[in-house]
């Protein structure tokens, strides 16, 4: 059974648009011009319970409105949706008892008392029975170490500390799907691994079917198998992260610093049968893009190390932004 | 869906909230007293050598100042800026993923907040008041079950007329002006500054159609003794009436806000 389905989903929205100057603002007053802002342009996609999926795209491709929806914040200007065999603006009530929600860059918290008022709180709102949230919370305190924190005020928890109490919170009342709408923002390398760790252990567990948004490509690696990718309102891939990559991901870049001073030209030269990119930083550090299908790696450092001492290299992951606007920008997606 | 034990709790997570900022606490008591004391100074100024004025004795206008006063402190929230806040900055959209109403949660929590202040608050402030000032409290016990009850529905009254302002954020981009004129009318035209009869023979049959009455003058009129017998439960009726009426432009506004909730930076 899908957990999610879409059918033909579009949202627009009226942005006002202000006039220019004092003459402007007063003809705002008395005749308000507005535009019309297609933020989701027919989508449809499918998600099956139990999947971890990826949603993924630049800022403002829609990603947040199409959460809002599958939440029942927004209603959809038209199309249909089914989450959990329900139609969330429309029951919603109902329907968000067996959903939880993280926003990554609001806070659902009681921000000026204990933590724990909140989860006692929450445990009402959803009807906990009284020995189940306290399982439940014991297995959740426990598996993200929240101990000493759940009596301190939301308001002088780190980031780290808070994101883990409010995944927390999304996860009290066990729902059957989770939304993270970028969990990871914002978090250090020790806790963004903590926290997918944990994302994977509640989705092996309770068989919980999670879409998340993010823009970091290492999130989508560690998490999903699936990956629905957005841009300008459409969906312009659907499918696995593998053979995204293996589509998409067809170079490395690699970035170089020198001993001495390097111009890109001789660089160039050097590796011109190999079709790779350079771009100078500055005197010493280049930028070098590689296309992996023409070249391979130890070819070009071997030919560059002839040419001068290399005193730091790194390589550069590509990132969902890139990945996405290659897409785009070879215009592939549009019949996906 | 009711669902009680959640209301019950947000009403006491409030109070927890109201405990945890003291200061805010101590600094609204001052604020008050002083209200009371400079309302009560100005009056005794006016009234001069007068015993009475408009139909009101010198006793009853101190009792009416007093119990005035601290009948805000239960009743006065600021349920409309937090709601405009929380449209404004798109957090309303956390609220709408919980299987509660948005409305009554907010409600409950102006309750929590009221009922911190008339426990910890207006009931010592009036027993300090009537200490300092020739107060006079009612004699007859039961005035006092009839005042609480309409204070109740002065809360309700005065936190839908919030709820519909508030709400408007959802239709202007900034009602700022709004709220503080809405602020400002409710203690004028609620007759907390100035009783009703005070007021030109025109503006006051225009006020007695209004709701704001409901909020001051009507449960304080009762309390000082110049309401009494059947027409007590006439000003109740009244007082109901609008709390029913309100019910109407607010589920309005409501099923329209809901239609159009957009989230602002979605």
């Amino acid at each position: 059974m899908d957990a999610i389905r879409v059918h033909r989903l579009r949202k627009e929205f009226q942005v006002q648009q202000n006039r220019e100057g004092l003459g402007g603002a007063l003809r705002d007053l008395f005749d308000r011009r507005y535009n019309q802002v297609v933020a989701v342009d027919d989508i449809s996609f499918a998600i099956p319970q139990g999947e971890i999926c990826g949603y993924i795209g630049e800022n403002g491709a829609g990603k947040s409105t199409t959460i809002k929806m599958l939440t029942g914040i927004l209603v959809p200007t038209s199309g249909e949706i089914t989450v959990n065999g329900h139609v969330p603006h429309k029951e919603r009530e109902q329907f968000v008892r067996e959903i939880g929600v993280v926003f990554g860059q609001r806070s659902q918290l009681w921000w000026d008392i204990g933590v724990i008022e909140s989860f006692r709180l929450l445990r009402k709102v959803y009807r906990v029975p009284e020995q189940a949230f306290n399982e439940r919370l014991n297995e959740l305190v426990e598996r993200l170490q929240l101990g000493d924190l759940l009596t301190r005020p939301v308001r002088k928890l780190s980031l780290g500390q808070r994101m883990r109490c409010e995944l927390t919170a999304a996860l009290l009342h066990n729902p059957k799907i989770l939304f993270l709408d970028e969990p990871t923002i914002g978090l250090d390398i020790l806790v963004k691994s903590e926290i997918r760790d944990f994302l994977l252990q509640i989705n092996k567990r309770y068989g919980t079917t999670i879409l998340l948004t993010t823009h970091d490509l290492q999130d989508i690696e560690a998490l999903c198998s699936r990956v629905v990718m957005l841009d300008d309102g459409r969906i312009i891939y659907d499918g696995g992260l593998d053979e995204l990559k293996r589509d998409w991901g067809k170079g490395k870049e690699l970035l170089i610093q020198f001993g001495q001073p390097c111009s890109p030209e001789r660089l160039r030269a050097l590796t011109a049968d190999l079709s790779v990119t350079w771009e100078a930083v500055n005197e010493f550090t280049l930028k070098a893009w590689i296309p992996l299908e023409q070249a391979n790696l130890t070819e070009v450092l071997g030919r560059v190390m002839t040419l001068a001492e290399i005193r730091d290299l790194r390589v550069l992951e590509p990132n969902t932004d890139d990945i996405v606007k290659e897409i785009y920008q070879t215009g592939a997606g549009k019949h996906v | 869906m009711f669902s009680l034990p959640a209301y019950l709790e947000m009403v006491r997570m409030k109070f927890l909230m109201m405990l945890a900022y003291r200061v805010n606490y101590y600094s609204g008591i001052l604020v008050y007293a002083i209200n009371i004391g400079a309302y009560y100074f100005l009056w005794q100024a006016i009234y001069g050598d007068n015993q009475t004025m408009q139909g009101f004795t010198v006793a009853q206008m101190t009792t009416y100042i007093a119990v005035g006063w601290m009948a805000r402190a239960f009743y006065f929230n600021n349920l409309d800026r937090e709601i405009a806040n929380e449209i404004r900055d798109g957090s309303v959209a956390i609220q709408m993923i919980r299987p509660y109403s948005y409305l009554m949660s907010k409600m409950m929590q102006g309750f929590g907040e009221g009922l911190f202040r008339i426990l910890l608050f207006s009931t010592p402030g009036m027993v300090l008041v009537s200490l300092l000032l020739p107060v006079d409290l009612p004699t007859d016990w039961r005035v006092w079950p009839v005042f609480l009850l309409m204070l109740a529905f002065s809360f309700l009254i005065n936190s839908q007329i919030n709820i519909l302002v508030g709400l408007f954020a959802f239709f202007v981009e900034n009602n700022a002006g709004m709220m503080s004129m809405k602020r400002i009318l409710v203690d004028l035209c609620s007759g907390l500054i100035v009783p009703l009869t005070f007021f030109p023979t025109w503006a006051s049959s225009v006020l007695e159609w209004l709701p704001f009455q409901a909020i001051t003058y009507l449960p304080a009129s009762v309390f000082v003794g110049r309401v009494t017998g059947s027409a007590v439960w006439e000003v109740l009726l009244l007082q109901f009436v609008w709390f029913v009426v309100l019910l109407i432009p607010i589920w309005l506004v409501w099923q329209r806000a809901r239609r159009r909730l957009f989230v602002q930076g979605g």
